[in-house]
């Protein structure tokens, strides 16, 4: 994996994945900022480092487990509280695939 | 009585309210009239509410008692408060008043902290300067046209400007300990694990921990007891393994620090290498031995830090959707709302970040960028193992600059970057680590990074103590002496 150069169609698919909306300015901007890093990044992806094992976090106690006991979660109506739409029980969101 | 808040330590003002020569309302008035007066340039704090911190003053002068009651603080505004507007330095977030206290805000109150307000971040504490705040950038107390550095610029600003006598940061990359550098204070960036991120909004899981800024080693270790507890809502956290102590100064005889030569050999300034210099002859003057360590693959950390922070940020900033809190930009389906609400409530560096953070997750990259980034990640944490086999601590620069001109490095996302060289190994690592004044290089403070293993938070407070009492530095910036 030597450079990568990221064509304005793949932006816009990572962006798609992303549910980011740019624009064709942010595209090409995008395009030419993630190119450099990640030609910084690249410096990594030669390694001959196959067989060490990954770190995913640093915790060596490993998970914190508290004790399998019921509780109330926050009231409706503060869960609701911050919602841009919402309505006396739920979230409402614009149609899907309109 | 009028109190001279520029330069009170924490630890002073506690004695002052336990000894009777001001109440928690004085002394709260008194910062609220120092933010008033100085704030308007610095841009430290993105929310007051003087009444509401009257208010909890006097509750705390009606109920008394605790060491710290009535004590101000200041919280980086990433720290989620009840009613209290947290916005992370987004507009995705504007508006947005959690209905939970975080953990440590929680213990804040419990021991009776009076919170003066949020402080300003880089959005999402994505960033190295504080200018990535969608709320315009906070200035560094020593030269207004500086950066405070990032990403808890504010609450750096906020103590070095006498605004605050402490507050609480994040860091993820060197969030704290770069800014305590910048702004000439004591940060500390405990051990992963040892304290609660619940109700800190999430950039990168697995590398932040939640710490004390302070204007001494003392007020940091303070604030550390306050924060560093076990909790049942972070299933990362297991909290201290040992009682965090409150350090005297003293001699170092029988401790060796380690220091990575080959570290320094690039990048690092002039004057920072030169104060730098001068603490490694401070430490054998104290009795200290030096010898050289090696970390090879702490040169891959940025690379390695710019994938898997990325990645854990564009899976956590999933959550801003438009649904259920926050901005929404409204569209004719839901899948337009979402993607035309994260392009307006996201700014530049964040894009940034979750374009990055997708990319390397997504099919076909996870393994060439995400599980190698985590075995670099590996490999760094056993080349602090075995440096820390033959010494106590490490010693590095904070960062390898002074503070930069605000826009300097606006433009170059990995110049930006570049400035957590020294700082973001350790994140990767796990490890706690201490930064503490290191005297001044044109004008501008530097910073001391003392790097320890695992749960060693109480000797890098003791070793702190000692390089502070030999340097006498003082933490109070000329400008905002004048400014008084």
């Amino acid at each position: 994996m030597s450079d990568v150069e990221l064509t304005p169609d793949e932006v816009r698919h990572v962006a798609s994945l992303a549910r980011l909306g740019l624009d064709d300015v942010e595209v090409e901007r995008l395009g030419r900022e993630l190119t450099s890093i990640l030609g910084h990044v690249n410096t990594i992806a030669q390694l001959p480092i196959a067989d060490v094992p990954p770190t995913k976090h640093a915790n060596p106690h490993g998970d914190a487990l508290r004790s399998d006991v019921a509780r109330s979660g926050a009231p409706r109506q503060e869960a609701l509280a911050n919602a841009p739409d919402p309505t006396a029980e739920g979230f409402r969101v614009p149609p899907i695939g309109a | 009585m009028a109190i001279d808040v520029i330069g009170l330590t924490a630890e002073r003002a506690a004695a002052m309210l336990r000894g009777g020569e001001c109440t928690a309302e004085e002394l709260a008035q008194a910062y609220l009239d120092r933010i008033a007066a100085v704030d308007g340039e610095i841009h430290s704090y993105l929310h007051v509410d003087a009444e509401r911190t009257r208010a909890d003053a006097r509750a705390q002068d009606a109920a008394g008692g605790d060491p710290l009651a009535g004590v101000p603080i200041a919280y980086k505004d990433l720290l989620s408060t009840r009613g209290v507007p947290t916005t992370a330095g987004s507009r995705i977030l504007e508006g947005f008043v959690p209905i939970e206290d975080a953990d440590v805000v929680r213990w804040g109150n419990e021991a009776g902290l009076v919170s003066l307000g949020k402080t300003n971040l880089d959005e999402f504490a994505m960033g190295s300067s504080t200018e990535h705040s969608a709320y315009g950038p906070t200035r560094n107390p020593w030269d207004p046209a500086r950066v405070p550095g990032g990403s808890s610029g504010g609450s750096a600003a906020v103590v070095a400007a006498g605004c605050a006598p402490w507050a609480l940061g994040t860091d993820t990359g060197g969030s704290i300990r770069q800014p305590a550098a910048f702004c000439g204070l004591v940060g500390l960036m405990p051990t992963y694990g040892s304290v609660s991120r619940f109700g800190v909004v999430a950039f990168a899981c697995s590398l932040e921990q939640v710490g004390p800024m302070a204007l001494t080693v003392r007020d940091a270790a303070l604030l550390q007891q306050v924060i560093a507890r076990d909790t049942d809502r972070d299933a990362t956290c297991t909290g201290p393994r040992a009682p965090i102590e409150v350090p005297e100064p003293g001699r170092l005889d029988g401790v060796t620090f380690g220091v990575p030569r080959a570290e320094l050999e690039e990048g690092v300034e002039e004057g920072v290498r030169a104060r730098f210099d001068e603490s490694l002859r401070i430490a054998e003057a104290l009795g200290a031995r030096l010898v050289d360590v090696e970390l090879p693959h702490a040169r891959h950390g940025l690379a390695a830090y710019y994938v898997i922070a990325p990645a854990e940020a564009s899976a956590n900033l999933s959550r801003f959707d438009g649904v259920r809190y926050g901005l929404r930009v409204d569209a004719p389906d839901v899948r337009a709302m979402y993607e035309a609400t994260r392009d307006a409530g996201f700014g530049a560096e964040v894009k940034r970040r979750i374009m990055i953070g997708t990319y390397a997750l997504s099919a076909g990259y996870h393994d060439a960028y995400y599980v190698q980034a985590q075995r670099v990640r590996t490999l760094i944490r056993r080349d602090f193992d075995a440096a820390f086999g033959d010494v106590d601590a490490i010693l590095l620069p904070t960062a390898p600059t002074v503070a930069f001109p605000i826009g300097a490095r606006l433009d170059d996302p990995l110049a930006m970057y570049a400035n957590d060289i020294f700082t973001l190994p350790v994140n990767l690592a796990g490890i706690p680590a201490l930064s503490v004044p290191n005297g001044l290089s044109e004008g501008l403070p530097t910073g001391l990074q003392i790097i320890g293993p695992a749960h060693s938070e109480n000797l890098l407070l003791r070793l702190g103590a000692a390089f502070e009492a030999e340097h006498g530095f003082d933490p109070v910036p000329p400008a905002m002496r004048r400014a008084s």
